[in-house]
């Protein structure tokens, strides 16, 4: 066996994983993914002793099955031959083994920096007596984060764009290594708390044997539905804030308020931190809680579907979304983009459905398809859709939690077993509003974390917003940009 | 009588531009489901402002420095040549349209190589929609004011209150086409959705937002203020074609047109998204051909008898 098969949130021995040598695990991943359609979830190097460097690749089948596999670069090892020649989704996943481990993936078509020297990035030229170059950032007019776009412009229409990040590397593998908690991971991404804190959750208890009880487990699910409402609401805002759509980005931003506050009543914080602990959650919820929270969500939902649809109706807002920024299916694929920006691009993926739980199951949810055409268009429909959606599995979920009203939300640590937590190695995977957040954990055999991994969505995504505003408008770009909403340091790290 | 004209309308120049940009965001806040601020919010940033010193880049020349003078500068001696709110203008001479409409191109002209100056592509970028903008709508407005004036024989901006009288039965026809296109101008030249939007952060999407990018402090206020100047200025004309001449409530239905224009832009800043860009020109376009429908029906009366 070249791989070995597990699910979400399953724990092996790091020592069960198979090692290829890397010409065959090359060819290998070519065939999983340009045949069984599978998708790099993970490609990351650790450190093996010696000068050694161990390279980990997590494949997903999107059918419930994780394929991991690993290969070992001896000391003096410095190259191989690069795999997104043949498959363009690696090259993010290349450019980050090649900069933490300086293993060079040979013929790679765009070894970029990622996070680091920045000041060196080999920007690509353009010439001639239209074009002209638009810089934006690092720093930026709005209250965001810092990255570097690069615009090489025809006139008005842009031709290629270029984005530099890296500027908020702060090296929160590292410091997860050393200091593991819910408080670090949870200002990893200020906009995915609770599926960062679920991600880190699922690993951690699975590595340590904690068990979670069902009321706790419904509580998060709750709360990772809450937090993709919101922030979808509060991204529809920004998108009619853009096209200077004044009734919407008011309306917008007033329920999402409405959303984050309830989210303030159950945690004490309007994004959820510190709701999520090892073990459960911090904070019970009560049936007098619930009664308001659905009240809420019935006036969420009516606002937030009267004003989608006066928008949609408008015919001046329908100019600027229809065939703005779109990203074709095929391109969508080839980039392998993630998430809620893939289902827009009508790649049906959603790992809440693909590596399903048993919630899933018991609360009857079904995977509903979207038939987006990758505009912006398609990804405002998709955030109201998925809108919708949450709140209705967070009815279900209320519901649900009557069953188990007298359990315990919180089994605490005692249940700590050091000795079965020695050279774990598990993947979790987390549907955050943006799309899936990949975290890998691994154990030494002190059963302490040795290597931890994070993928943001943004990660893979950020070259499809550059996909997206190719000859597009420059004007444009900022419409793109809210429609995808990406995270700067998820993907800086 | 003169001193009173000089007087009147030197008042309405410093303080309506002003009050009408707080009305329209006051209209604005209201269909926002906001309190908002107070209507002389933007008077109290232009005297904040006025106090403040300024920061020059020092990739700029003396064209960056002398910009806003200049451009402040020109609008307001084209504001001579308008009839303001006591139905007179102060220089009220024939053809003082073209020395009117060339003004403004002055101003525009020193703003656009002042923003040039500064060597940033985001001010480069908005120079040159600007420009182009400007090239479209300065046509249309030849043509509309100088059909209007044609009905009235001596091409002075007083004569435009007459256009009823002379009009015959094409008048209420003229007066709708030429106060609409006069309507699409103050949204193009006031740079107001769905053309520009005044209240975005977003550099790469602004058209005379980002030309000012550089300019703070007094300058700032300058450039503000001329701004407010220009809407107030067109809204003038539209007061002047409507109000019937010699009317002797004159100021009181001017301040009123001046209030009902404020609302409609405020309300069509709420109701509508911005166009996209590239489908801008097709939007002044539409001014365009009201001007022409405006000179067709002006060639009628004169011609067709």
């Amino acid at each position: 066996m070249n791989w070995i098969k597990i699910k979400n949130n399953e724990k092996i021995n790091l020592n069960d994983i198979p090692t290829l040598d890397i010409d065959d695990l090359r060819t290998e991943i070519i065939s999983f993914v340009s045949v069984d359609k599978m998708r790099p979830l993970a490609f990351f190097g650790k450190d093996w002793g010696r000068g050694q460097v161990k390279l980990f690749t997590v494949l997903g089948d999107d059918k419930g099955l994780l394929y991991v596999t690993s290969s070992l670069f001896k000391a003096g090892i410095r190259s191989y031959e690069s795999i997104t020649q043949v498959i363009p989704s690696f090259h993010i996943f290349e450019r980050e083994f090649f900069e933490e481990f300086h293993i060079e993936p040979l013929n790679h078509p765009w070894l970029k920096p990622l996070r680091k020297n920045q000041d060196k990035y080999p920007f690509f030229k353009m010439e001639g007596d239209e074009i002209h170059e638009v810089a934006v950032g690092p720093i930026h007019a709005g209250v965001i984060e810092p990255g570097h776009f690069r615009f090489m412009c025809n006139g008005e229409s842009v031709y290629h764009l270029e984005i530099a990040l890296g500027y908020q590397h702060k090296g929160v593998e590292g410091l997860m290594v050393q200091n593991p908690s819910n408080q670090l991971i949870e200002s990893v991404a200020g906009d995915s708390v609770i599926a960062y804190s679920l991600a880190y959750s699922n690993v951690m208890e699975a590595i340590k044997g904690i068990s979670v009880s069902n009321k706790a487990q419904l509580i998060r699910k709750m709360a990772l539905e809450m937090e993709r409402a919101a922030i979808h609401i509060g991204d529809l805002g920004a998108i009619a804030g853009d096209i200077a759509y004044l009734m919407g980005a008011s309306v917008f931003g007033a329920t999402r308020t409405l959303v984050i506050n309830t989210m303030l009543e159950f945690s004490g914080s309007r994004f959820g931190r510190g709701l999520l602990t090892l073990g459960g959650v911090n904070f019970d919820i009560d049936d007098e809680k619930i009664e308001r929270a659905l009240k809420t969500l019935n006036k969420v939902e009516t606002d937030v579907s009267r004003m989608v649809k006066t928008m949609l109706k408008n015919s001046t807002v329908m100019s600027r979304l229809e065939k703005t920024g779109t990203v074709s299916t095929e391109r969508a694929l080839e980039a392998g983009l993630a998430g809620m920006a893939a289902r827009a691009s009508g790649v049906n993926i959603d790992s809440r459905f693909d590596y399903p739980d048993r919630w899933i199951k018991e609360l009857g949810l079904k995977k509903e398809e979207f038939n987006g055409t990758g505009d912006v268009n398609s990804r405002f429909c998709l955030r109201y859709k998925e809108i919708i959606e949450s709140i209705s599995i967070i009815r279900k979920i209320f519901k649900k939690l009557k069953e188990y009203k007298n359990e315990p939300v919180n089994s605490g640590y005692e249940v700590l077993n050091k000795e079965n937590s020695k050279d774990a190695f598990v993947v979790s995977v987390v549907e955050g509003w943006r799309g899936e957040i990949v975290h890998i954990g691994m154990s030494d055999n002190n059963g302490a974390l040795s290597r931890y991994k994070i993928k943001d969505p943004s990660f893979n995504n950020w070259y499809g917003l550059a996909l997206a505003v190719r000859n597009n408008g420059v004007s444009d770009f900022p419409l793109c940009n809210k429609s995808f909403n990406l995270s700067y340091s998820g993907c800086d790290l | 009588m003169k001193g009173f004209i000089i007087l009147s309308n030197i008042i309405a120049v410093m303080l309506l531009p002003f009050l009408m940009t707080g009305i329209i965001r006051k209209t604005k806040a209201f269909w926002g489901g906001r309190y908002g601020a107070s209507i002389f919010q933007p008077l109290y940033d232009f005297i904040k402002l006025i106090k403040k010193d300024f920061v020059v880049s020092n990739t700029t020349s003396a064209v960056f420095r002398l910009t806003p003078l200049i451009s402040f500068a020109a609008v307001i001696t084209a504001a001579l040549f308008i009839p303001l709110i006591s139905g007179n203008a102060i220089i009220d001479i024939s053809a003082g349209l073209i020395v009117f409409a060339y003004l403004l191109a002055l101003g525009k002209f020193f703003s656009c190589i002042g923003a040039m100056d500064t060597g940033s592509s985001f001010e480069g970028m908005g120079t040159s929609r600007e420009a182009c903008f400007t090239s479209i709508v300065e046509p249309a407005f030849f043509i509309i004011m100088g059909s209007v004036m044609a009905l009235s024989g001596n091409y002075t901006f007083e004569s435009l209150s007459k256009i009823t009288e002379n009009a015959g039965s094409y008048g209420v026809l003229i007066i709708i086409f030429a106060v609409l296109a006069l309507f699409l101008m103050v949204l193009i030249e006031g740079c107001r959705v769905p053309v520009d939007d005044p209240a975005t952060h977003l550099e790469l999407t602004m058209i005379h937002e980002v030309m000012i990018l550089d300019n703070s402090g007094f300058d700032l206020a300058l450039i503000s203020w001329a701004a407010g100047i220009k809407m107030l200025l067109i809204t003038s004309l539209i007061a002047k074609i409507i109000i019937p001449a010699g009317s002797p409530l004159y100021a009181l239905y001017y301040l009123a047109v001046v209030l009902l224009v404020s609302v409609i832009i405020g309300t069509v800043e709420s109701s509508m998204a911005r166009i996209r860009m590239s489908h801008v020109f097709e939007f002044i376009f539409i001014m365009s051909s009201f001007a022409l429908i405006v000179m067709s029906l002006t060639a009628a009366r004169v011609f067709g008898g």
